[in-house]
């Protein structure tokens, strides 16, 4: 985001910032990366092997254990992250800039290296398939929340209320499913709650030019304080009506969920997940490709220009954030109906604002607000993993690291991140 | 008291070659009379803000009520049973929220009697500190979102010297409360050197630093070094780093009110008096004018980031060394967030944020007793607190519930030809 | 497509903004195939009436007719649909996308499911620039295209719905001669092909050059109409109501010792593009030189980077003999040097401060203004009230916010506080831009005031009558190199030629054999004293 311009002596003017040249911060970032990887793993990784699983027993298709020589693998690939922080400063050197693929294999990389490290010499087996689907699972509200941040943010609202909209979201889907004795009808319901939700950043933003990230600070503490009022209350008194669990079913798609490995993980799901395949293929072909993107993005771009060609701004900004902040319900109703739990007191737990880094590294586009949002998910997860292979690395660390990460973005070690011009910037004709 | 809390989003460009030059100033609007200026007023603008606040809040008090709902349910046969228990619900716990904020009259002795309010000063200590800092940054354009963070980090090192040192009592108070705010100064320099130096936009980068703040105290909690036989909690501090209590037995009133208060002094003087706040609301008003007249923006930057770091650093200690005594990984709770809501309230000035700061803190003890005596859930007040502060950061909305004139009105169309 | 002919008129429109009538009474018919000049100073409401006749503000009175019917636009839709573009001053261009994205926007070809039909969009705009012998790329991002294609974009864009009659709004402001010669003969195919033109414009020369028919307007009133062949002088006269001089009463210049030396100073923008190029210029004390050329060619930069504010890549600065590498802008301004921002409301002045805090922004954080980091608030007061009357700042109070004060009145302030400082070089940017004619001579005595107490003056201006009037030498740039250094005195012509890049012999020489650029129609002599033998003697001593 960048709300105000930098005023800094050597920032370059915003309106250049797209025509940069890419600087060296990135492959800077990427050495310093490599090199403590390289320090850290290779020469210190215990003899003998890592065990990796790639199936799980109720799979179709039975894949055996299989055993890596665990030092010389991770050798491989953090020699291949010295080599892509080799080609990246290549590459500035060339002037020219890395796409999205580079530091995606260069994290993949270094994520599996880390595996083989802690796995190695160890009798326990990483079981690699419910790695990749207990990413997804964690990754889902990020990935719903960061998509919310695109569209809210590529229209030029600042949606900082995410971590409200995924617990009003949470919220009613748990009581309508409840009421409804249907999963189903809370699935339904939690877009409407992150509707409401985006319906009060507008109201404040748009009609009164309430700063928005004032809105978004004080919605979030807002919905905290409605929802555990009424959980106290209305829910506490009888939750068998009001907050009675229910649980979406696992849908498994016929064929596909078949596929090794791939199968079990991306198509053995609730429909939850399958309505984010749905929304992320469809927002990143809609948002750069048709009419609605288009307007959508000039409105957030130069408001005015949009405005001389007849298109109505703030309308434009109203309708788009609603939605944006539909999508990010719809999400929350992941923390309820989809993991089959009841609601609970500020049960989002910050995810909210992990989703707004992953938009933020994944520069305002869907597809990359997914590869960030997985790349957070699967922090979250190894504090699982490393539980049951029994490793000795602090999980609160591992836990910093999509935090550190995002921060690294935002001082440009990760490419240059450019946010819609303008964001946060009140229309007035 | 007319500027607005928060730093103006970058303003729309503005196209100065065709703009009538010759427009006349504001200055010749009729002066309005004494009771329209006090209308117009900020104060005003607040106390109605707060009671639109209250009766939103009562009217989500009463539907939750189970009394209320039954008797909504024969409303039309006996509507005089729904009255009383709206009136009954409502009443009482806004004589609950006032008993426990501010005199139980209900109390056995004097002392208890006047306890709560010595319980809401307490609980403002933290809120008053925090939210200056927050109120700083506002005034030089900066959004501090990491109050929570810095909090933290403040709590972590004066609970670090007060367990691991050994001073006399005075000193070791005063070297523990100095490192509360090196701490916080430290932790939000982060965020302010980056954004001095790379553009590093500040919002993301403190609420970053929050999350990460809340880690690093789980872990340090692990170690050897703070590690205490109780899980999850720190070690205890030395008597000699507390904040002696102000009151005797009973009370839990602490030295950390009057330094708050010495604080929120020294923040006016500051910001009102000297060069450097001149130079801060310089950077806050207008950045490149600043710059263009000789001020380091990356410096102010910086600065304003670490003394706005150091008042939160100093309400993690005055929170530990003050109430807790030892470090828990929720010995932030939400005073991070309370803090924004305050300066807000406070519209970022010294006087507006002690009063803020003592309302919440009136909020949160009131809501305590509320909540055992009537069943109120204490999350009321989240509510009742972040209506109050959109309602005072959408002026007219507040004025047309009231039906109040807007002060100016012919001011802005003035403006709007220079546009 | 823009084929039908269209006759426009407006009738009494009446635009107030609170007390301020932008618009009083204004009348004006563009007939069909006819390119109508709408000529008036700075302030004038030329863009207030645009934007009513645009649709993005509602007249309080008044009627729009077209072809002879009342017509009401509620925005900029209803506008173009009725047939009317317009080219912004500010282009209305989203700079991250192409230039075929940019004409679709508000029209765009769908291919079913809401998809956008790139294809067809490039088809559109490739139609229209050949049709108009354009040389636009589709598919280039607008932010890469130099200022000239985008203003050919947004006539595209303009064209590319219908438009049958184009407002063009100050179009030239961003161009060079060369670029404005080719706006001003797409203009006459446009008008030849049916197109009506309401070009704005505050420039005489052009408004001569192209418009069949003139309206000037002042103070948001039709002060007269006129034929291009009116003597300059006359619609001069009728744009500013009374008889303009620019000139400034000043006595030669007796320059001093050289105060400011720059030696290939060069300034790289973000993408490394040389910016500022290679300057070479010397500044006496007691004199002023105008740096001259068109908005854009690196005076912004050079400007900024004597202040500091940018840092050069290459190239040095003296000050008085002292290398100011490595001073920040705190020590240069301490160093003597007093700097006036082009843009006063943005760099100037910081409108939520009061005049007394804006008069010590430089100055506060030592004495006597402050001691031991605490503000001496009655020696700030004291300052301003004397300040205020010495500059002539309209004011009720000193503790008045700057932002209240008109434009003039906040250019008096920002030079109040400028002068208050002893000076050895006053950088001044536009120092009269936007200002009404009573403030332009204030500012412009000031100025010369400052040479005669021995400080050398930078102007840094577009207007080539206030170069013309105040500068002693001038510098010419373009593209980031100085052109050449002429005397104060010379002719208009060898000026603009030299602001297109073409050397100073040449200039001379080209102006002498026929008169080019717009020169046509100018009829009018050289103004001032310049003699072109003068002109063609370059300066030395500025290498």
């Amino acid at each position: 985001m960048s709300l105000a311009t930098p005023v800094t002596e050597n920032a370059p003017a915003p309106d250049d910032a797209g025509r940069l040249r890419p600087t060296w911060r990135g492959p800077i970032a990427y050495a310093v990366i490599a090199l403590v990887a390289l320090l850290a793993m290779p020469l210190r990784t215990p003899d003998g092997s890592t065990r990796f699983r790639l199936s799980t027993e109720t799979d179709f298709a039975q894949i055996p254990t299989f055993e890596v020589p665990a030092a010389p693998t991770v050798w491989v690939l953090v020699l291949l992250a010295v080599a892509l922080a080799a080609l990246a400063a290549w590459w500035t050197r060339q002037g020219r800039r890395t796409g999205l693929w580079l530091p995606v294999v260069f994290g993949v990389a270094l994520l599996l290296a880390f595996l083989t490290f802690v796995g190695a010499g160890r009798s326990a087996v990483i079981p690699l398939t419910s790695v990749a689907t207990g990413t997804l699972f964690l990754a889902t509200p990020l990935i719903f929340g960061a998509l919310s941040g695109v569209v809210c943010e590529r229209v030029g609202i600042v949606n900082i209320a995410i971590e409200g909209q995924l617990l009003a979201g949470a919220f009613i889907a748990a009581v309508v499913g409840s009421l409804t004795a249907s999963a189903y009808m809370g699935l339904v319901a939690a877009p409407v709650a992150g509707a409401l939700v985006g319906m009060l950043l507008v109201f404040f933003a748009v009609r009164y030019h309430v700063n928005q990230i004032i809105v978004g600070v004080v919605l979030n503490v807002l919905v905290v304080g409605l929802t555990s009022f009424l959980f106290s209350t209305v829910l506490a008194e009888d939750p068998g009506t009001w907050n009675q669990r229910q649980a979406l079913p696992v849908l498994p798609i016929p064929v596909l969920s078949q596929i090794p490995v791939i199968g079990p993980i991306l198509f053995r799901q609730t429909l939850l997940v399958y309505l984010m395949y749905v929304i992320v293929v469809a927002l990143q072909v809609y948002l750069f490709r048709s009419r609605w993107g288009l307007r959508l993005r000039a409105v957030g771009e130069h408001p005015k220009a949009a405005d001389t060609v007849g298109i109505d701004v703030n309308r434009t900004r109203v309708r788009n954030t609603i939605l944006g902040s539909a999508i990010a319900g719809l999400g929350g109703a992941f923390f309820t109906v989809a993991s089959g739990l009841a609601f609970g007191k500020e049960m989002t737990g910050g995810r909210g604002f992990i989703a707004l880094a992953a938009m933020i590294l994944g520069r305002w586009s869907p597809k990359g607000a997914v590869a960030a949002a997985l790349l957070f998910g699967f922090a979250d997860n190894l504090r699982t993993v490393l539980g049951t292979i029994g490793s000795s690395v602090p999980p609160q660390l591992l836990l910093m690291t999509p935090y550190i990460v995002t921060i690294l973005a935002v001082a440009g070690f990760a490419g240059r991140v450019r946010a819609p011009a303008a964001e946060g910037i009140p229309y007035v004709k | 008291m007319s500027q607005p809390a928060a730093p103006p989003p970058a303003q729309p460009p503005s196209e100065p070659q065709d703009a009538p030059v010759a427009a006349p100033a504001a200055t010749e609007e009729r002066p309005p009379g004494l009771l329209q200026d006090v209308l117009a007023s900020s104060w005003l603008m607040t106390v109605c803000a707060i009671v639109l606040a209250l009766v939103i809040g009562a009217v989500l008090i009463a539907a939750a009520d189970p009394d209320v709902q039954s008797s909504a349910g024969y409303l039309f046969a006996r509507p005089s049973d729904f009255f009383t228990a709206v009136w009954q619900t409502i009443s009482s716990a806004y004589a609950a929220l006032f008993q426990g904020a501010v005199f139980d009259w209900a109390a056995a002795s004097p002392q208890r009697a006047i306890r709560p309010l010595t319980e809401t000063l307490t609980i403002s200590v933290p809120l008053i500190l925090a939210g200056l800092g927050v109120g700083i940054g506002f005034r030089a354009g900066l959004f501090n979102i990491g109050a929570q963070g810095q909090i933290t980090l403040g709590a972590i090192l004066a609970s670090w010297v007060g367990f691991t040192w050994h001073l006399p009592a005075g000193l070791h108070l005063a070297v523990a409360m100095v490192g509360a705010a090196i701490g916080g100064a430290v932790w939000a320099s982060i965020a302010g050197v980056l954004k001095a130096r790379t553009g590093a936009h500040e919002v993301i980068v403190t609420i970053m630093l929050n999350n990460i703040a809340v880690f690093l105290v789980l872990y340090l909690l692990t170690t050897s070094v703070f590690r205490s036989p109780t899980p999850q909690v720190g070690r205890t501090v030395a008597e000699t780093a507390m904040l002696p209590g102000l009151l005797g037995d009973g009370f839990r009133l602490h030295l950390g009110f009057p330094l708050a208060l010495l604080a929120a002094l020294g923040v006016w003087w500051l910001m009102e008096r000297s060069t450097v706040g001149f130079r801060f609301r310089a950077v806050g008003s207008n950045p490149h004018a600043a710059r263009t007249a000789g001020m380091s923006v990356p410096w102010v930057t910086i600065t304003v980031m670490a003394v706005a770091g150091a008042l939160a650093g100093l309400a993690g200690g005055a929170q530990l060394l003050g109430t807790e005594r030892n470090l828990t990984g929720a010995i932030a709770g939400s005073i991070g967030f309370d803090a924004l809501t305050v300066a807000l309230l406070g519209r970022s000035k010294p006087l507006g944020t002690v009063l803020a700061g003592i309302l919440f803190g009136a909020f949160a003890a009131g809501g305590r007793l509320m909540q055992t005596r009537t069943g109120t859930p204490i999350d009321i007040v989240l509510v009742l607190q972040s209506l109050i502060v959109l309602f005072i950061a959408a002026p007219p909305l507040v004025r047309a519930v009231f039906r109040l004139r807007a002060p100016g009105e012919r001011r802005r169309s003035t403006a709007e030809a220079a546009a | 497509m823009g084929s039908g002919h269209m006759r426009l008129e407006l009738r009494g429109i009446t635009k107030r903004f609170g007390s301020f009538t932008a618009n009083d009474a204004i009348d004006l018919v563009v007939e069909p195939g006819q390119i109508h000049a709408l000529l008036g100073e700075n302030g004038a409401g030329k863009s207030t009436l645009m934007n009513v006749l645009y649709g993005l503000y509602q007249p309080d009175a008044g009627e729009v007719l077209l072809d002879g019917e009342p017509v009401t636009f509620d925005g900029p839709g209803a506008a173009m649909a009725a047939g009317i573009g317009m080219v912004h001053q500010h282009f209305m261009l989203v700079p991250v996308f192409t230039v075929a994205e940019n004409v679709a926007l508000g029209h765009e070809p769908t291919a079913g499911a809401g998809l956008l039909s790139l294809g067809e969009a490039r088809r559109q705009v490739a139609d229209v620039a050949a049709r108009f012998g354009f040389h636009v790329d589709p598919d280039a991002m607008v932010e890469d295209l130099p200022v000239g294609v985008q203003q050919r974009v947004e006539i595209i864009k303009a064209l590319s719905r219908d438009a049958k009659i184009l407002i063009l709004d100050e179009p030239t402001a961003v161009l060079t001669p060369q670029e404005t010669d080719e706006l001003i003969e797409i203009m006459r195919q446009l008008r030849d092909a049916g197109t009506s033109i309401l070009f704005i414009t505050h420039k005489l020369r052009e408004v001569r050059a192209v418009a069949d028919r003139i309206t000037v307007i002042r103070r948001g009133k039709v002060v007269g109409t006129a034929e291009p062949t009116a003597p300059e002088t006359e619609l001069a006269s009728l744009m500013v109501g009374r008889a303009v001089s620019l000139g400034v009463e000043r006595t030669p210049a007796e320059p001093g010792d050289v105060v400011l030396r720059v030696e290939s100073l060069t300034v790289r923008d973000a993408v490394g593009t040389a910016v500022v190029d290679g300057v070479d210029l010397d500044v006496r004390a007691g004199e002023i030189v105008a740096v001259a050329g068109v908005q854009g060619n690196g005076q912004t930069e050079l400007a900024q980077a004597v202040l500091g504010l940018v840092h050069p890549t290459a190239g040095s600065l003296h000050l008085d003999g002292t290398d100011l590498t490595g001073l920040s802008v705190r020590d240069r301004l301490r160093a003597g040097l007093g700097f006036v921002p082009e843009d006063r409301s943005t760099d100037g002045v910081i409108a939520d401060f009061s005049i007394q805090e804006n008069l010590v922004l430089d100055l506060v954080d030592a004495p006597p203004y402050s001691r031991r980091g605490a503000i001496d608030r009655g020696r700030l007061r004291r300052n301003a009230e004397q300040r205020v009357v010495e500059f002539d700042v309209r004011t009720s109070s000193v503790d008045a916010h700057a932002g209240t004060l008109s434009g003039g009145n906040q250019q008096k302030v920002v030079l109040a506080r400028e002068m208050s400082r002893p000076l050895r070089l006053l950088v001044a940017s536009q120092p009269t831009r936007g200002l009404d004619v009573g403030s332009i001579e204030f500012v412009h005595q000031r100025i010369v005031r400052e040479r005669d107490n021995g400080t050398a003056v930078v102007i840094v201006s577009t207007e080539l009558d206030e170069v013309v009037a105040l500068a002693d030498r001038i510098a010419v740039m373009y593209r980031g190199r100085v052109v050449g250094v002429v005397p104060g005195g010379t002719d208009r012509d060898v000026l603009g030629l030299m602001m297109a890049g073409v050397p100073l012999d040449e200039a001379v020489a080209q102006t002498a054999a026929h008169h080019t650029t717009l020169g046509a129609l100018d009829t009018a002599p050289p103004t001032q004293a310049a003699q072109p033998t003068q002109a063609a003697q370059p300066e030395e001593e500025g290498r």
